[in-house]
């Protein structure tokens, strides 16, 4: 458990045409061994549905996943899609096959953190709890 | 010694037939100091039990292989998938390969193709050319296989769902270059199921498609009596993480749908049952892969024989191409996955595939260089012409470790498929999650033993360094979605609109009735209707598949 | 703070989305601005708007006949609710809530609210919870609110009693339905549902529902509906039903006799989950004998004077 308070809630997708879940189903259940709660939206969406989603269920960050490296639109298109309806506090972390130059672009871009092949689960698990607790610092003061 | 009546059968029945068709590639297979080796190592006594559960090669149940000679008389096709980009990108790949030494062809399609998408499509932001070539229509397919002739390769196309809209593009290119259906050798894909647990490229709901899955297994077994019309696989089912055991008992069962679907539908059994082929995933545990493949041989024998009937002994043959496992491949040390590729390969032909594609080491980042996957190729060279395994046939049969665990893999997988008939066959256990959830499960676990470090991966959760920078990874040209968009703009200006108009008009009205819809594809690509148009028509009669 | 929380009433008002679902997590979470946001709602479009419940073991389809239901209701032009309750861990904490997936479809329509909502382990506050949600998607105008839930423990169950209606969900082949039967879930359906009828042992089992449901008293339908949830057949028949039903309990009063209870429910839920903490501080502070019903006597009576002694 996180702390007294409620769990954090996050939000798990895959953008874009990809149908590979094995990784993201697998980052979804050990969050939420990790007391998460976690929407798992599948494979297929459009960023807009994810954004859509995300904003309904009051989720504090999103994680993508992308094994087909379209990565570098699709990511970013989640981005923007959060912007254009006015959030920006739903924090948007990305891992997949995505090769190390990518990341700086992905990071200017406004994704949080970019996981590539091989990263220890804590790392991961250890960034969704950061942007959780940032995400509950703007709103429980 | 008085010879054994089995034995002498097989060799003046089977064997002799066999050595007549193709007499083995050397006079003498001797090693280096000159001693014979044999074609066959048999135990001393051969009795009933070796007889039932061993059987001979080429001879039911096939634990042993599928030919008599197996690799003496032919070696297996070295088949490295690839095509990425642009349709002409990988025409030069494709040439480069033949000039190598690869005998068969096979070809990887963007997943906007894969699931039907025109390059120009929304959804298709972002994906054109990534894991594949973009094929929009059968100006694309003619450029794919440009000065590659069709009537002396073996082609296999990694495509599923749109599968009878590209297989009608293979046989129009190779109409234009004179090549009759008759003479086209290869592969499609063509396995829906597994789409729906594995590996998410579906487009319709799994009734309509396997209706043009029988389609498909009807024209051919007319017209390209050479080519495979379906490769069962496995090999996805693995890589989204499930156990060996699960790997063949949803392999079959889906096997066993398909063969189901295609009586029902009236074909005849002994003329479709042999054109099947699978396909299955060589992953990292050596001994259990080699059980694994002998298991699926002769678990697929019995059932063709018991269930259905078979009366053709090349309906029963479990013949298959492999892949060794992607998911093995790690992003740190890459020059490791050459090793783990090669243990993977020697593991295959150990098992004796009839096919096999090797990963490149530098696969786990993004797509191959050339350098890679020439080492991937070599790969399977060495252990076909210097490692000497290619000499006898099933050498590893009579091991008490092999043959337990052979029959271990057996008798657990014939237990699941027993699971899942109960429940009412496949599509039941897939609208129901069942197979999805066995196979999240073991995903689960053998993740969760690697975070843990109980089970290691050199380089990753041991024996790492720090690593120097990465090699370059190939990248995908993403000028290739612009010039695809531009060329489809073209393509539909230059082509006859009402031609293409009415050949999707027929393709509808037939689709909606019980026809064969080959033919109606087949005219439609003729006019140059793009995929994604021939597979809205679809669409529209079918509906779409949503992911429970 | 109050201007954020004006923002959010206001937004509330607007029907905007983040608004809505902002509230909902504050109302859960038992923020101090819960009290305000749950008396500033409409409390017309509460008291006006249909709750549905949908229940029935995983596997059936519920989600799926959910959707289903969703598609058909917007096709009349009706703005929807969904609040899908699915357990959670009770060693971690955490919880997988999978419904959405089968939602995705109507993520782009504002008219359809979808929220996912985890037990988090709770005996209480989960109806207080729920029924918060409910509260705030029918004041912003959805009618029905959907609730759905899998029927399996006592904390799922409670929370069909906030529904006006509920719909239980079987399926063939899946070995429970006696099951069901013998539980005496069949006592909180109002009308019973047999997906998957494309399936073997649809038939059967729809007539041996038929059957048991003719035993019983209290019986508004007698009726088995089937449905094909992934073709939607079946599913325009149910919405029909479903208004008549309602139409009847509306008209006899039973729906005002519901919602009264269920408000109770709700009311005696919010008492617990708000008495508890003090409760626990209470037991933390002082030293008590060993037998527990004297012990809760005691603290009670501490804690509100007026109790009489019990």
């Amino acid at each position: 458990m996180h702390n007294n308070d409620s769990p954090f809630r996050v939000l798990i997708g895959k953008p874009g045409l990809d149908g590979h879940d094995r990784g993201a189903k697998f980052i979804a259940r050990a969050l939420r061994d990790d007391g998460f709660e976690v929407i798992y939206t599948g494979i297929r969406r459009t960023p807009e549905e994810i954004v859509a989603a995300a904003i309904q269920e009051d989720v504090a960050a999103i994680g993508l996943s992308s094994l087909s490296g379209a990565h570098l639109r699709l990511f970013p298109a989640v981005v923007e899609a959060l912007r254009k309806a006015g959030v920006n506090d739903i924090a948007v972390l990305g891992g997949g096959v995505i090769p190390e130059e990518d990341i700086r672009q992905l990071k200017e871009a406004g994704i949080a953190e970019v996981f590539t092949p091989g990263t220890p689960l804590e790392v991961i698990l250890e960034a969704f709890r950061n942007a959780c607790r940032q995400h509950r610092e703007i709103h429980q003061p | 010694m008085e010879k054994n009546k089995d034995l002498t059968e097989w060799q003046d029945k089977v064997l002799a037939k066999s050595l007549a068709r193709f007499p083995e590639r050397r006079k003498r297979f001797t090693n280096h100091g000159g001693d014979e080796i044999p074609l066959l190592a048999l135990p001393e006594e051969i009795d009933d039990q070796y007889v039932r559960q061993l059987g001979f090669p080429g001879s039911y149940p096939y634990t042993r292989g599928v030919q008599p000679t197996m690799y003496r008389g032919r070696l297996w096709t070295m088949r490295q998938n690839a095509g990425f980009s642009s349709a002409a990108e990988s025409n030069k790949r494709y040439r480069y390969l033949l000039e190598q030494g690869t005998t068969g062809l096979s070809v990887a399609f963007d997943l906007p193709t894969q699931i039907g998408y025109d390059s120009d499509h929304p959804m298709s932001l972002g994906e054109v050319g990534k894991v594949g070539v973009a094929i929009d229509s059968l100006a694309d397919m003619e450029m794919l296989f440009d000065q590659i002739p069709l009537d002396s390769v073996s082609t296999s196309m990694t495509i599923n769902s749109p599968a009878i809209v590209l297989l009608a593009m293979y046989v129009a290119v190779a109409e234009k270059q004179g090549v009759a259906p008759q003479k086209l050798q290869g592969t499609i894909q063509n396995d829906v199921l597994k789409e729906y647990v594995a590996r998410g490229t579906y487009i319709f709901p799994p009734q309509p498609s396997l209706r043009l899955i029988t389609n498909i297994f009807q024209w051919c077994g007319e017209n390209t009596p050479s080519f495979n019309t379906i490769s069962i696989s496995g090999y996805h089912i693995r890589e989204a993480g499930s156990t060996a055991v699960q790997e063949v008992a949803f392999t079959l069962a889906n096997g066993i749908t398909y063969v189901q679907t295609a009586l029902d539908a009236g074909l005849e059994l002994d003329v479709f049952a042999r054109r099947l082929a699978f396909f299955f995933n060589a992953s990292s545990d050596l001994l259990e892969e080699v059980a694994k493949f002998r298991a699926a041989r002769r678990l697929w024998a019995r059932l063709m024989k018991e269930k259905f009937g078979a009366k053709n002994p090349a309906s029963c043959m479990l013949r298959f191409h492999t892949q060794t496992a992607g998911n093995t491949l790690t992003a740190q040390q890459i020059d490791n996955n050459i090793v783990r590729v090669t243990l993977q390969a020697l593991a295959a032909v150990l098992g004796g595939t009839q096919s096999l594609h090797t990963n490149s080491r530098d696969e786990a980042l993004s797509l191959p260089t050339e350098d890679s996957v020439r080492t991937a190729l070599r790969t399977q060279q060495i252990i076909a012409h210097e490692s000497g395994v290619t000499d006898t046939v099933d050498p590893l049969a009579g091991s008490y470790f092999i043959e337990q665990l052979t029959d271990r893999i057996e008798r657990e997988a014939v237990e699941l498929i027993d699971k899942i008939e109960k429940a009412g066959g496949v599509v039941a256990a897939i609208e129901d999650g069942f197979i999805q959830r066995q196979i999240e499960n073991a995903a689960y676990e053998y993740q969760k033993e690697i975070e843990s470090g109980e089970r290691m991966i050199v380089g990753v959760n041991s024996f790492q360094i720090t690593e120097e920078s990465r090699p370059p990874t190939l990248r995908v040209d993403p000028e290739v979605e612009t010039m695809q968009v531009a060329a489809l703009s073209q393509l539909k200006k230059t082509r006859n609109h009402d031609k293409v108009q009415n050949s999707l008009k027929e393709l509808d009205q037939a689709a909606r009735t019980d026809a064969n819809l080959f033919a109606y594809v087949l005219a439609a690509v003729k006019e140059y209707a793009t995929l994604g148009e021939i597979c809205d028509v679809l669409r529209q009669v079918f509906g779409e598949y949503k992911q429970h | 703070m109050r201007n954020d929380l004006n923002a959010l009433l206001e937004g509330l008002h607007n029907r905007d989305a983040r608004s809505i679902a902002r509230a909902i997590s504050l109302v859960e979470n038992d923020h101090e601005a819960a009290e305000v946001i749950l008396t500033s709602l409409d409390q017309q479009n509460v008291r006006s708007s249909q709750v549905l419940g949908i229940t029935g073991s995983p596997g059936v389809g519920k989600s799926t006949l959910t959707s289903s239901l969703v598609r058909h209701l917007r096709s009349q032009g009706k703005r929807v609710g969904i609040v899908a309750v699915d357990p959670s861990s009770s060693i971690t904490g955490g919880a997988l809530l999978g419904d959405r997936v089968r939602m995705m479809g109507h993520a782009l329509d504002s008219d359809v609210v979808v929220r996912s909502m985890a037990t988090r382990g709770r005996l209480g506050g989960l109806c207080a919870a729920a029924g918060a949600a409910v509260r705030i998607m029918a004041a912003s105008g959805c009618s029905p609110v959907i609730i759905e839930t899998v029927g399996v423990g006592q904390s799922e169950m409670d929370i069909i009693r906030l529904a006006d209606l509920t719909l239980m969900v079987l399926a063939p082949g899946l070995g429970d339905e006696i099951q069901a039967m013998k539980a005496g879930i069949l006592e909180v359906a109002d009308l019973l549902v047999v997906n998957k009828t494309d399936c073997v042992g649809a038939e059967t089992l729809s007539m041996d529902l038929e059957a048991a449901l003719r035993g019983r008293k209290n019986a508004c339908q007698s009726r088995v509906f089937k449905t094909v949830a992934t073709t939607g057949q079946g599913i325009d028949e149910l919405a029909i039903a479903i208004d008549e039903l309602d139409a009847i309990c509306r008209s006899s009063g039973e729906h005002d006799r519901r919602r009264h209870s269920s408000l109770e429910l709700e009311i005696v839920d919010w008492a617990v989950e708000l008495l508890k903490p003090r409760l626990l501080a209470e037991l933390q502070e002082t030293a008590y004998p060993a037998e527990p019903r004297q012990t809760a006597r005691k603290l009670l009576a501490r804690l509100c004077p007026l109790m009489i002694d019990t």
